[in-house]
Protein backbone atom coordinates (compact mmCIF):
# COMPACT_ATOMS: atom_id res chain seq x y z
CA UNK A 1 0.00 0.00 0.00
CA UNK A 2 0.90 3.65 -0.57
CA UNK A 3 1.75 5.26 2.63
CA UNK A 4 -1.15 7.43 3.51
CA UNK A 5 -0.96 10.91 3.07
CA UNK A 6 -2.46 14.40 4.66
CA UNK A 7 -5.96 15.16 2.64
CA UNK A 8 -8.91 17.78 3.52
CA UNK A 9 -11.63 18.09 1.57
CA UNK A 10 -14.64 20.70 3.40
CA UNK A 11 -17.17 17.66 1.87
CA UNK A 12 -18.99 15.09 4.31
CA UNK A 13 -17.76 12.24 1.56
CA UNK A 14 -19.56 9.59 3.67
CA UNK A 15 -23.03 11.45 3.58
CA UNK A 16 -22.48 12.27 -0.72
CA UNK A 17 -22.13 8.97 -1.15
CA UNK A 18 -24.99 7.93 0.57
CA UNK A 19 -26.61 9.48 -2.07
CA UNK A 20 -25.17 7.43 -4.89
CA UNK A 21 -25.89 4.18 -4.30
CA UNK A 22 -24.50 2.92 -7.31
CA UNK A 23 -21.22 3.64 -5.61
CA UNK A 24 -21.48 0.70 -2.80
CA UNK A 25 -21.50 -1.62 -5.69
CA UNK A 26 -19.33 -4.82 -5.70
CA UNK A 27 -17.97 -5.47 -8.99
CA UNK A 28 -16.57 -8.72 -9.99
CA UNK A 29 -14.39 -11.00 -8.20
CA UNK A 30 -15.80 -8.92 -4.95
CA UNK A 31 -13.78 -5.61 -5.84
CA UNK A 32 -15.33 -1.96 -4.51
CA UNK A 33 -16.29 0.04 -7.49
CA UNK A 34 -13.84 2.77 -8.13
CA UNK A 35 -15.39 5.33 -10.50
CA UNK A 36 -12.53 7.41 -11.60
CA UNK A 37 -14.52 8.68 -14.83
CA UNK A 38 -16.33 11.17 -13.87
CA UNK A 39 -15.66 13.33 -16.95
CA UNK A 40 -17.44 10.60 -19.02
CA UNK A 41 -20.31 10.84 -17.20
CA UNK A 42 -21.24 11.28 -13.68
CA UNK A 43 -23.41 9.22 -10.98
CA UNK A 44 -26.39 10.00 -9.86
CA UNK A 45 -27.92 10.89 -6.89
CA UNK A 46 -30.82 9.87 -5.38
CA UNK A 47 -32.95 12.97 -5.43
CA UNK A 48 -32.30 13.08 -8.93
CA UNK A 49 -33.61 9.63 -10.15
CA UNK A 50 -36.51 10.05 -7.62
CA UNK A 51 -37.39 13.84 -9.48
CA UNK A 52 -37.59 12.35 -13.04
CA UNK A 53 -39.46 9.31 -11.49
CA UNK A 54 -42.20 11.71 -9.40
CA UNK A 55 -42.39 13.40 -12.77
CA UNK A 56 -43.40 10.18 -14.74
CA UNK A 57 -45.61 8.57 -12.27
CA UNK A 58 -47.21 11.73 -10.87
CA UNK A 59 -47.07 14.53 -13.42
CA UNK A 60 -46.35 13.18 -16.78
CA UNK A 61 -47.84 14.90 -19.92
CA UNK A 62 -46.83 17.14 -22.95
CA UNK A 63 -45.54 20.39 -22.46
CA UNK A 64 -46.99 23.94 -23.42
CA UNK A 65 -49.32 22.52 -26.25
CA UNK A 66 -51.02 20.31 -23.42
CA UNK A 67 -54.05 22.23 -22.01
CA UNK A 68 -54.97 20.00 -19.50
CA UNK A 69 -54.07 19.95 -15.49
CA UNK A 70 -51.27 17.65 -16.14
CA UNK A 71 -50.09 19.90 -19.24
CA UNK A 72 -49.72 22.54 -16.67
CA UNK A 73 -48.10 20.75 -14.07
CA UNK A 74 -45.72 19.87 -16.43
CA UNK A 75 -45.03 22.91 -18.08
CA UNK A 76 -44.37 23.88 -14.65
CA UNK A 77 -41.63 21.35 -13.88
CA UNK A 78 -40.19 21.85 -17.23
CA UNK A 79 -39.93 25.49 -17.13
CA UNK A 80 -38.81 25.03 -13.38
CA UNK A 81 -36.08 23.54 -14.55
CA UNK A 82 -35.11 26.41 -16.62
CA UNK A 83 -35.48 28.58 -13.87
CA UNK A 84 -32.91 26.27 -11.82
CA UNK A 85 -30.49 26.34 -14.07
CA UNK A 86 -30.25 29.73 -15.18
CA UNK A 87 -30.05 30.60 -11.29
CA UNK A 88 -27.25 27.91 -11.10
CA UNK A 89 -24.76 29.45 -13.78
CA UNK A 90 -25.99 33.33 -12.99
CA UNK A 91 -27.93 33.64 -15.88
CA UNK A 92 -29.98 37.36 -15.91
CA UNK A 93 -32.68 36.37 -17.78
CA UNK A 94 -34.67 32.51 -17.54
CA UNK A 95 -34.87 33.45 -21.32
CA UNK A 96 -31.16 33.29 -21.84
CA UNK A 97 -31.42 28.80 -21.30
CA UNK A 98 -31.88 26.81 -23.95
CA UNK A 99 -32.61 22.82 -23.47
CA UNK A 100 -30.76 20.85 -26.11
CA UNK A 101 -30.18 16.73 -26.29
CA UNK A 102 -26.71 17.50 -25.25
CA UNK A 103 -23.55 19.79 -25.70
CA UNK A 104 -22.43 18.79 -28.63
CA UNK A 105 -26.10 19.61 -29.96
CA UNK A 106 -26.17 23.15 -28.17
CA UNK A 107 -22.42 23.49 -30.09
CA UNK A 108 -23.64 22.54 -33.18
CA UNK A 109 -26.45 24.61 -33.00
CA UNK A 110 -24.37 27.65 -32.03
CA UNK A 111 -21.99 26.68 -34.96
CA UNK A 112 -25.13 26.43 -37.08
CA UNK A 113 -26.77 29.73 -36.26
CA UNK A 114 -23.10 32.06 -35.76
CA UNK A 115 -22.17 30.28 -39.20
CA UNK A 116 -25.13 31.16 -41.20
CA UNK A 117 -23.46 34.99 -41.50
CA UNK A 118 -20.12 33.65 -41.93
CA UNK A 119 -18.56 34.30 -45.38
CA UNK A 120 -15.11 33.70 -47.25
CA UNK A 121 -12.20 35.81 -45.57
CA UNK A 122 -13.91 35.61 -42.23
CA UNK A 123 -12.44 33.50 -39.47
CA UNK A 124 -12.91 31.08 -36.71
CA UNK A 125 -10.83 30.05 -34.32
CA UNK A 126 -11.11 27.19 -32.18
CA UNK A 127 -8.09 25.47 -30.49
CA UNK A 128 -6.02 22.19 -30.10
CA UNK A 129 -7.27 20.88 -26.79
CA UNK A 130 -10.93 20.97 -27.94
CA UNK A 131 -13.19 18.27 -27.63
CA UNK A 132 -13.91 16.56 -31.46
CA UNK A 133 -17.87 18.29 -30.90
CA UNK A 134 -16.01 21.85 -30.46
CA UNK A 135 -13.94 21.26 -33.85
CA UNK A 136 -15.99 19.30 -35.93
CA UNK A 137 -19.06 21.39 -35.95
CA UNK A 138 -16.83 24.93 -36.84
CA UNK A 139 -15.02 22.75 -39.58
CA UNK A 140 -18.01 22.06 -41.20
CA UNK A 141 -19.53 25.41 -40.82
CA UNK A 142 -16.59 26.92 -42.29
CA UNK A 143 -17.00 24.21 -45.44
CA UNK A 144 -20.41 25.63 -45.74
CA UNK A 145 -19.61 29.34 -46.02
CA UNK A 146 -15.75 29.40 -46.93
CA UNK A 147 -15.07 30.69 -43.91
CA UNK A 148 -10.84 30.06 -42.78
CA UNK A 149 -11.00 27.65 -39.34
CA UNK A 150 -7.51 28.15 -37.04
CA UNK A 151 -6.83 27.52 -33.72
CA UNK A 152 -4.75 28.17 -30.67
CA UNK A 153 -2.33 25.62 -30.24
CA UNK A 154 -0.86 24.01 -27.18
CA UNK A 155 2.35 24.43 -24.75
CA UNK A 156 5.10 21.71 -23.63
CA UNK A 157 3.12 21.70 -20.15
CA UNK A 158 -0.08 21.42 -21.22
CA UNK A 159 -1.43 25.24 -21.28
CA UNK A 160 -3.09 27.20 -24.39
CA UNK A 161 -0.44 28.82 -26.40
CA UNK A 162 -1.57 32.08 -26.48
CA UNK A 163 2.28 33.62 -27.98
CA UNK A 164 0.14 34.29 -31.00
CA UNK A 165 -3.44 35.86 -30.03
CA UNK A 166 -2.69 38.67 -31.84
CA UNK A 167 -2.27 36.78 -35.38
CA UNK A 168 -5.10 34.92 -34.51
CA UNK A 169 -7.44 37.29 -33.08
CA UNK A 170 -7.85 40.08 -36.06
CA UNK A 171 -10.86 42.19 -37.56
CA UNK A 172 -11.69 38.83 -39.71
CA UNK A 173 -12.62 36.61 -36.48
CA UNK A 174 -15.89 36.24 -36.04
CA UNK A 175 -16.19 33.50 -33.79
CA UNK A 176 -13.98 32.55 -31.10
CA UNK A 177 -14.90 28.73 -29.47
CA UNK A 178 -12.78 27.60 -26.58
CA UNK A 179 -13.18 25.23 -23.79
CA UNK A 180 -13.19 26.17 -20.41
CA UNK A 181 -11.70 22.74 -19.19
CA UNK A 182 -9.43 20.38 -20.81
CA UNK A 183 -11.91 17.27 -20.65
CA UNK A 184 -8.23 15.59 -21.78
CA UNK A 185 -5.09 17.56 -19.86
CA UNK A 186 -7.42 19.05 -17.50
CA UNK A 187 -6.09 22.80 -18.23
CA UNK A 188 -8.64 25.32 -16.90
CA UNK A 189 -8.17 27.98 -19.37
CA UNK A 190 -8.36 31.95 -18.90
CA UNK A 191 -11.15 32.63 -20.58
CA UNK A 192 -12.00 36.07 -19.18
CA UNK A 193 -8.94 37.29 -20.68
CA UNK A 194 -9.56 35.82 -24.18
CA UNK A 195 -13.17 36.98 -24.38
CA UNK A 196 -11.44 40.46 -23.74
CA UNK A 197 -9.82 40.59 -26.47
CA UNK A 198 -12.13 38.36 -28.85
CA UNK A 199 -14.71 41.62 -27.92
CA UNK A 200 -12.20 43.85 -28.87
CA UNK A 201 -12.21 42.46 -31.94
CA UNK A 202 -15.81 42.31 -32.57
CA UNK A 203 -15.71 38.46 -32.66
CA UNK A 204 -18.18 36.31 -30.58
CA UNK A 205 -16.85 34.32 -27.72
CA UNK A 206 -18.47 30.28 -27.57
CA UNK A 207 -17.10 28.75 -23.99
CA UNK A 208 -17.62 25.14 -24.31
CA UNK A 209 -18.22 24.58 -20.16
CA UNK A 210 -18.82 20.87 -20.37
CA UNK A 211 -16.14 19.91 -17.91
CA UNK A 212 -16.37 23.23 -15.72
CA UNK A 213 -19.85 23.52 -15.03
CA UNK A 214 -19.27 20.34 -12.76
CA UNK A 215 -16.72 21.18 -10.99
CA UNK A 216 -16.60 24.81 -9.83
CA UNK A 217 -19.22 27.96 -9.41
CA UNK A 218 -19.99 29.65 -13.22
CA UNK A 219 -21.35 33.27 -13.38
CA UNK A 220 -22.12 33.97 -16.70
CA UNK A 221 -22.79 37.28 -16.00
CA UNK A 222 -19.10 38.06 -15.62
CA UNK A 223 -17.45 35.45 -17.52
CA UNK A 224 -17.62 37.25 -20.66
CA UNK A 225 -18.68 34.59 -22.72
CA UNK A 226 -21.61 35.44 -25.39
CA UNK A 227 -22.67 31.48 -25.85
CA UNK A 228 -21.51 28.84 -23.13
CA UNK A 229 -22.77 25.26 -23.19
CA UNK A 230 -22.60 21.98 -21.05
CA UNK A 231 -24.49 18.82 -20.74
CA UNK A 232 -26.73 17.38 -17.93
CA UNK A 233 -25.19 14.13 -17.10
CA UNK A 234 -21.27 15.49 -16.09
CA UNK A 235 -23.45 17.50 -13.54
CA UNK A 236 -25.27 14.45 -11.34
CA UNK A 237 -27.97 14.94 -13.87
CA UNK A 238 -29.69 12.30 -16.28
CA UNK A 239 -28.58 12.16 -20.23
CA UNK A 240 -30.77 13.12 -22.61
CA UNK A 241 -30.38 17.40 -21.68
CA UNK A 242 -27.89 19.73 -23.00
CA UNK A 243 -27.62 23.25 -22.04
CA UNK A 244 -27.01 26.42 -24.33
CA UNK A 245 -27.06 29.46 -22.58
CA UNK A 246 -26.64 32.62 -23.88
CA UNK A 247 -26.71 36.61 -24.20
CA UNK A 248 -30.31 37.42 -24.87
CA UNK A 249 -30.08 40.09 -27.61
CA UNK A 250 -27.41 37.55 -29.52
CA UNK A 251 -29.61 34.74 -29.20
CA UNK A 252 -32.62 37.10 -30.49
CA UNK A 253 -30.73 38.00 -33.36
CA UNK A 254 -29.84 34.43 -34.69
CA UNK A 255 -31.62 32.69 -36.83
CA UNK A 256 -33.65 29.02 -35.67
CA UNK A 257 -31.49 26.40 -35.68
CA UNK A 258 -34.26 22.72 -36.31
CA UNK A 259 -37.59 23.79 -37.43
CA UNK A 260 -40.47 22.29 -35.91
CA UNK A 261 -43.61 22.38 -33.69
CA UNK A 262 -42.94 24.99 -30.50
CA UNK A 263 -40.12 27.17 -32.24
CA UNK A 264 -42.42 29.05 -34.68
CA UNK A 265 -44.79 32.08 -34.18
CA UNK A 266 -47.14 31.79 -37.14
CA UNK A 267 -46.50 29.59 -39.94
CA UNK A 268 -48.05 29.62 -43.30
CA UNK A 269 -47.29 28.00 -46.34
CA UNK A 270 -45.53 30.66 -48.05
CA UNK A 271 -43.18 30.98 -45.05
CA UNK A 272 -43.31 31.51 -41.06
CA UNK A 273 -41.98 33.47 -38.53
CA UNK A 274 -40.45 32.14 -35.31
CA UNK A 275 -40.63 32.01 -31.52
CA UNK A 276 -38.63 34.54 -29.59
CA UNK A 277 -35.49 32.61 -27.57
CA UNK A 278 -35.77 30.28 -26.03
CA UNK A 279 -38.54 28.32 -27.65
CA UNK A 280 -36.70 29.61 -31.04
CA UNK A 281 -34.45 26.95 -30.42
CA UNK A 282 -36.46 24.10 -28.65
CA UNK A 283 -38.20 22.43 -31.80
CA UNK A 284 -40.36 19.53 -31.27
CA UNK A 285 -41.10 17.87 -27.65
CA UNK A 286 -38.56 18.87 -24.98
CA UNK A 287 -36.37 16.60 -23.15
CA UNK A 288 -39.17 16.84 -20.20
CA UNK A 289 -38.18 14.61 -17.39
CA UNK A 290 -34.72 15.43 -18.14
CA UNK A 291 -34.73 18.88 -17.70
CA UNK A 292 -36.73 17.98 -14.29
CA UNK A 293 -34.11 15.67 -13.59
CA UNK A 294 -31.01 18.32 -14.42
CA UNK A 295 -33.50 21.20 -12.46
CA UNK A 296 -33.25 18.19 -9.43
CA UNK A 297 -29.41 17.99 -9.82
CA UNK A 298 -28.38 21.51 -10.04
CA UNK A 299 -30.50 21.96 -6.67
CA UNK A 300 -28.44 19.20 -5.23
CA UNK A 301 -25.41 20.53 -6.07
CA UNK A 302 -25.89 23.91 -4.81
CA UNK A 303 -27.53 22.26 -1.92
CA UNK A 304 -23.73 20.84 -1.41
CA UNK A 305 -22.42 24.06 -2.25
CA UNK A 306 -20.24 24.88 -5.58
CA UNK A 307 -17.57 26.78 -3.50
CA UNK A 308 -16.67 23.27 -1.79
CA UNK A 309 -17.17 20.97 -5.06
CA UNK A 310 -14.88 23.29 -6.60
CA UNK A 311 -12.02 23.01 -2.80
CA UNK A 312 -12.77 19.11 -3.35
CA UNK A 313 -12.08 18.63 -6.41
CA UNK A 314 -8.88 20.63 -6.00
CA UNK A 315 -8.10 18.64 -3.14
CA UNK A 316 -8.50 15.15 -4.99
CA UNK A 317 -6.65 16.48 -8.13
CA UNK A 318 -3.43 17.81 -5.78
CA UNK A 319 -3.40 14.14 -3.89
CA UNK A 320 -3.82 12.44 -7.27
CA UNK A 321 -1.26 14.20 -8.92
CA UNK A 322 1.07 13.74 -6.09
CA UNK A 323 0.10 9.86 -5.92
CA UNK A 324 0.40 9.87 -10.24
CA UNK A 325 4.23 10.81 -9.68
CA UNK A 326 5.26 8.45 -7.45
CA UNK A 327 4.31 5.13 -10.07
CA UNK A 328 7.72 4.76 -12.27
CA UNK A 329 7.56 5.07 -15.77
CA UNK A 330 3.92 7.02 -15.65
CA UNK A 331 4.11 10.31 -17.92
CA UNK A 332 1.40 13.00 -17.03
CA UNK A 333 -0.32 14.44 -20.03
CA UNK A 334 -0.69 18.09 -19.32
CA UNK A 335 -0.10 20.21 -16.25
CA UNK A 336 1.63 18.44 -13.72
CA UNK A 337 0.80 20.43 -10.74
CA UNK A 338 -2.66 21.51 -9.48
CA UNK A 339 -3.00 25.31 -10.36
CA UNK A 340 -5.53 25.86 -12.75
CA UNK A 341 -6.33 22.14 -12.74
CA UNK A 342 -9.92 20.76 -13.31
CA UNK A 343 -10.73 16.96 -12.24
CA UNK A 344 -9.45 14.85 -14.80
CA UNK A 345 -5.76 13.29 -15.30
CA UNK A 346 -4.61 11.75 -18.44
CA UNK A 347 -1.57 9.87 -18.23
CA UNK A 348 0.67 7.45 -19.95
CA UNK A 349 2.01 3.99 -18.59
CA UNK A 350 5.54 3.18 -20.23
CA UNK A 351 5.43 -0.09 -22.15
CA UNK A 352 1.44 -0.79 -21.55
CA UNK A 353 -0.89 0.32 -24.19
CA UNK A 354 -3.87 2.46 -22.40
CA UNK A 355 -6.88 -0.34 -22.87
CA UNK A 356 -4.30 -2.84 -21.15
CA UNK A 357 -3.95 -0.46 -18.09
CA UNK A 358 -8.01 0.35 -18.11
CA UNK A 359 -8.62 -3.81 -18.56
CA UNK A 360 -6.31 -4.48 -15.66
CA UNK A 361 -7.52 -1.87 -13.66
CA UNK A 362 -11.54 -2.92 -14.13
CA UNK A 363 -10.64 -6.30 -13.09
CA UNK A 364 -9.65 -4.61 -9.73
CA UNK A 365 -13.11 -2.52 -9.88
CA UNK A 366 -11.43 0.54 -10.77
CA UNK A 367 -13.43 2.42 -13.33
CA UNK A 368 -11.25 4.54 -16.00
CA UNK A 369 -11.50 5.71 -19.78
CA UNK A 370 -8.64 5.16 -21.93
CA UNK A 371 -8.60 6.34 -25.81
CA UNK A 372 -8.14 9.78 -27.28
CA UNK A 373 -11.11 10.98 -24.96
CA UNK A 374 -13.03 12.68 -28.09
CA UNK A 375 -9.78 14.43 -28.19
CA UNK A 376 -7.34 13.33 -30.68
CA UNK A 377 -5.85 16.54 -32.10
CA UNK A 378 -3.87 17.38 -28.52
CA UNK A 379 -2.90 13.30 -28.24
CA UNK A 380 -1.34 14.06 -31.60
CA UNK A 381 0.21 17.49 -29.89
CA UNK A 382 1.78 15.35 -27.39
CA UNK A 383 3.03 12.39 -30.08
CA UNK A 384 0.25 9.82 -28.23
CA UNK A 385 -2.21 7.81 -29.90
CA UNK A 386 -3.80 7.66 -26.97
CA UNK A 387 -4.02 7.61 -22.80
CA UNK A 388 -5.03 6.86 -19.68
CA UNK A 389 -7.49 9.11 -17.56
CA UNK A 390 -8.65 9.49 -14.52
CA UNK A 391 -11.49 11.84 -13.00
CA UNK A 392 -12.97 12.90 -10.07
CA UNK A 393 -16.11 14.55 -8.84
CA UNK A 394 -17.75 15.58 -5.25
CA UNK A 395 -18.07 12.11 -4.16
CA UNK A 396 -14.27 10.47 -5.10
CA UNK A 397 -11.92 9.86 -1.60
CA UNK A 398 -8.44 9.68 -1.48
CA UNK A 399 -8.62 5.81 -1.17
CA UNK A 400 -10.03 5.83 -4.04
CA UNK A 401 -6.82 7.52 -5.19
CA UNK A 402 -4.48 5.18 -3.39
CA UNK A 403 -6.60 2.17 -4.80
CA UNK A 404 -5.84 3.90 -8.54
CA UNK A 405 -2.37 4.08 -7.66
CA UNK A 406 -1.78 0.47 -6.12
CA UNK A 407 -3.51 -0.70 -8.87
CA UNK A 408 -0.95 1.36 -11.75
CA UNK A 409 1.64 -0.57 -9.93
CA UNK A 410 0.01 -3.96 -10.32
CA UNK A 411 -0.45 -2.86 -13.99
CA UNK A 412 3.74 -2.44 -14.23
CA UNK A 413 4.56 -5.62 -12.48
CA UNK A 414 1.75 -7.76 -14.98
CA UNK A 415 3.06 -6.73 -18.01
CA UNK A 416 6.54 -7.10 -16.15
CA UNK A 417 5.82 -10.31 -15.54
CA UNK A 418 3.98 -11.21 -18.13
CA UNK B 1 -12.57 -11.65 -15.12
CA UNK B 2 -9.68 -13.52 -15.29
CA UNK B 3 -7.11 -11.34 -16.55
CA UNK B 4 -4.42 -14.30 -17.41
CA UNK B 5 -7.39 -15.83 -19.74
CA UNK B 6 -7.62 -12.70 -21.36
CA UNK B 7 -3.50 -11.74 -21.48
CA UNK B 8 -2.38 -15.27 -22.72
CA UNK B 9 1.32 -15.83 -22.86
CA UNK B 10 0.88 -16.62 -26.83
CA UNK B 11 -0.95 -13.23 -27.38
CA UNK B 12 1.59 -11.18 -25.46
CA UNK B 13 4.46 -13.05 -27.39
CA UNK B 14 2.54 -11.75 -30.32
CA UNK B 15 2.72 -8.22 -28.98
CA UNK B 16 5.71 -7.85 -28.25
CA UNK B 17 7.25 -9.74 -31.66
CA UNK B 18 4.66 -9.48 -34.26
CA UNK B 19 4.87 -11.28 -37.25
CA UNK B 20 4.60 -9.46 -40.80
CA UNK B 21 4.85 -6.05 -39.24
CA UNK B 22 6.20 -3.51 -41.17
CA UNK B 23 5.20 -2.14 -44.81
CA UNK B 24 6.72 -4.61 -47.54
CA UNK B 25 6.93 -4.12 -51.42
CA UNK B 26 5.26 -4.89 -53.49
CA UNK B 27 1.85 -5.37 -52.83
CA UNK B 28 -1.74 -4.97 -54.05
CA UNK B 29 -4.16 -2.78 -51.74
CA UNK B 30 -2.93 -1.06 -48.97
CA UNK B 31 -5.49 -0.06 -46.73
CA UNK B 32 -5.99 2.49 -43.54
CA UNK B 33 -8.17 1.20 -40.68
CA UNK B 34 -9.27 3.04 -37.49
CA UNK B 35 -10.93 2.02 -34.18
CA UNK B 36 -12.40 5.79 -34.03
CA UNK B 37 -13.75 5.11 -30.27
CA UNK B 38 -10.09 4.20 -29.24
CA UNK B 39 -8.03 5.43 -31.32
CA UNK B 40 -6.61 2.38 -32.36
CA UNK B 41 -4.98 2.41 -36.20
CA UNK B 42 -3.85 -0.51 -38.50
CA UNK B 43 -2.19 0.54 -41.76
CA UNK B 44 -2.18 -3.07 -43.94
CA UNK B 45 -0.82 -4.17 -47.36
CA UNK B 46 -2.06 -7.67 -49.42
CA UNK B 47 -0.30 -9.07 -52.29
CA UNK B 48 -2.52 -11.80 -53.88
CA UNK B 49 -1.72 -14.45 -56.44
CA UNK B 50 -4.26 -15.34 -58.54
CA UNK B 51 -7.08 -16.46 -55.25
CA UNK B 52 -4.04 -17.05 -52.89
CA UNK B 53 -3.13 -14.59 -50.30
CA UNK B 54 0.99 -14.19 -51.00
CA UNK B 55 1.39 -11.53 -48.48
CA UNK B 56 0.23 -9.64 -45.83
CA UNK B 57 2.06 -7.35 -43.46
CA UNK B 58 1.35 -4.33 -41.19
CA UNK B 59 2.17 -1.11 -39.23
CA UNK B 60 -0.23 -0.64 -36.33
CA UNK B 61 -0.63 1.41 -33.08
CA UNK B 62 -3.04 -0.02 -30.66
CA UNK B 63 -3.16 -2.23 -27.53
CA UNK B 64 -1.93 -5.53 -27.36
CA UNK B 65 -5.01 -7.43 -27.79
CA UNK B 66 -5.14 -5.49 -31.46
CA UNK B 67 -1.72 -5.92 -32.38
CA UNK B 68 -1.22 -9.47 -30.97
CA UNK B 69 -5.05 -10.13 -32.93
CA UNK B 70 -3.26 -8.77 -36.44
CA UNK B 71 -0.51 -10.61 -36.00
CA UNK B 72 -1.75 -14.21 -35.79
CA UNK B 73 -4.10 -12.91 -38.42
CA UNK B 74 -1.40 -12.34 -40.58
CA UNK B 75 -0.02 -15.84 -40.40
CA UNK B 76 -3.02 -17.31 -40.14
CA UNK B 77 -4.15 -16.54 -44.04
CA UNK B 78 -0.59 -15.91 -45.65
CA UNK B 79 -0.14 -18.80 -47.98
CA UNK B 80 -3.63 -19.87 -47.81
CA UNK B 81 -6.66 -19.35 -50.77
CA UNK B 82 -8.50 -16.11 -49.47
CA UNK B 83 -12.19 -18.49 -49.32
CA UNK B 84 -10.18 -20.26 -46.75
CA UNK B 85 -8.81 -17.13 -44.93
CA UNK B 86 -12.49 -15.89 -45.22
CA UNK B 87 -13.83 -18.69 -43.43
CA UNK B 88 -11.02 -18.54 -40.90
CA UNK B 89 -12.32 -14.65 -39.52
CA UNK B 90 -16.05 -16.20 -39.39
CA UNK B 91 -14.71 -19.16 -37.01
CA UNK B 92 -12.85 -16.07 -35.21
CA UNK B 93 -15.85 -13.85 -35.19
CA UNK B 94 -18.09 -16.68 -33.93
CA UNK B 95 -15.43 -17.12 -31.35
CA UNK B 96 -15.27 -13.41 -30.20
CA UNK B 97 -19.11 -13.02 -30.27
CA UNK B 98 -19.47 -16.36 -28.24
CA UNK B 99 -19.27 -14.56 -24.76
CA UNK B 100 -16.65 -17.43 -23.91
CA UNK B 101 -20.07 -19.77 -24.71
CA UNK B 102 -17.66 -21.53 -28.53
CA UNK B 103 -14.89 -23.75 -28.32
CA UNK B 104 -12.07 -22.35 -30.33
CA UNK B 105 -11.21 -24.67 -33.39
CA UNK B 106 -7.54 -24.91 -32.67
CA UNK B 107 -7.25 -27.25 -35.77
CA UNK B 108 -8.63 -23.75 -37.83
CA UNK B 109 -7.88 -21.13 -35.64
CA UNK B 110 -4.21 -22.25 -34.36
CA UNK B 111 -2.67 -19.67 -32.25
CA UNK B 112 -5.67 -17.45 -32.58
CA UNK B 113 -7.66 -19.80 -30.05
CA UNK B 114 -5.52 -17.79 -27.33
CA UNK B 115 -8.09 -15.06 -27.86
CA UNK B 116 -11.05 -17.10 -26.55
CA UNK B 117 -10.66 -15.10 -23.00
CA UNK B 118 -10.97 -11.79 -25.10
CA UNK B 119 -14.93 -12.70 -25.66
CA UNK B 120 -15.42 -12.33 -22.22
CA UNK B 121 -14.58 -8.56 -22.19
CA UNK B 122 -17.03 -7.16 -24.57
CA UNK B 123 -15.16 -3.70 -24.64
CA UNK B 124 -11.95 -5.83 -26.33
CA UNK B 125 -13.56 -7.69 -29.12
CA UNK B 126 -13.54 -4.69 -31.18
CA UNK B 127 -9.63 -4.82 -30.55
CA UNK B 128 -9.27 -8.50 -31.45
CA UNK B 129 -10.93 -7.73 -35.23
CA UNK B 130 -9.25 -4.66 -36.52
CA UNK B 131 -6.72 -6.27 -38.06
CA UNK B 132 -9.00 -8.74 -39.52
CA UNK B 133 -11.58 -6.18 -41.00
CA UNK B 134 -8.54 -4.40 -42.64
CA UNK B 135 -7.44 -7.62 -44.26
CA UNK B 136 -10.76 -8.18 -45.22
CA UNK B 137 -10.96 -5.20 -46.49
CA UNK B 138 -7.81 -4.72 -49.06
CA UNK B 139 -8.50 -8.73 -50.17
CA UNK B 140 -12.39 -7.90 -51.24
CA UNK B 141 -10.42 -4.73 -53.00
CA UNK B 142 -7.60 -7.07 -54.41
CA UNK B 143 -9.97 -9.48 -55.90
CA UNK B 144 -11.93 -6.76 -57.19
CA UNK B 145 -9.45 -4.95 -58.68
CA UNK B 146 -7.63 -8.54 -60.30
CA UNK B 147 -11.05 -8.98 -61.59
CA UNK B 148 -11.31 -5.72 -63.61
CA UNK B 149 -7.80 -6.87 -65.33
CA UNK B 150 -9.11 -10.37 -66.10
CA UNK B 151 -12.44 -8.78 -67.60
CA UNK B 152 -10.59 -6.10 -69.43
Amino acid sequence: MTDARTFSSPLDLQSVRADFPILSRELAGGFPLVYLDSANSSQKPRQVVQAIEDHYLIHNANVARAMHQLGAEATAAYEGGRDKVAAFIGAPSRDEIVFTKNASEALNLAAHTLGASLKPGDVVVVSEMEHHSNIVPWQLACERTGATLKWFGVTEDGRLDLSNIEELLTENTKVVALTWVSNALGTINPITDIAAKAHAVGATVVVDASQAVPQFPVDVSTLGADLLVFTGHKVVGPTGVGVLWGRYELLASLPPFLGGGEMIEVVRMTGSTYAAPPARFEAGTPPIAQAVGLGAAVDYLSGIGMDKIAAHEHAIVEYALEGLKTVPGLKLLGPTDATDHGGAISFALEGVHPHDVSTVLDTRGIAVRAGHHCARPVHERFGMQSSTRASFYLYTTPQEIEALVDGLGFVRSYFKRA
Amino acid sequence: MQLDSLYQEIILDHYRTPHHAGLAEPYDVEVHHVNPSCGDEVTLRVELDGDTVKAVTHDSVGCSISQAATSVMSDLVIGKPVAEGMATYEKFLELMQGRGNVEPDEEVLEDGVAFAGVAQFPARVKCALLGWSAWRDATAQALAANQGVSNA
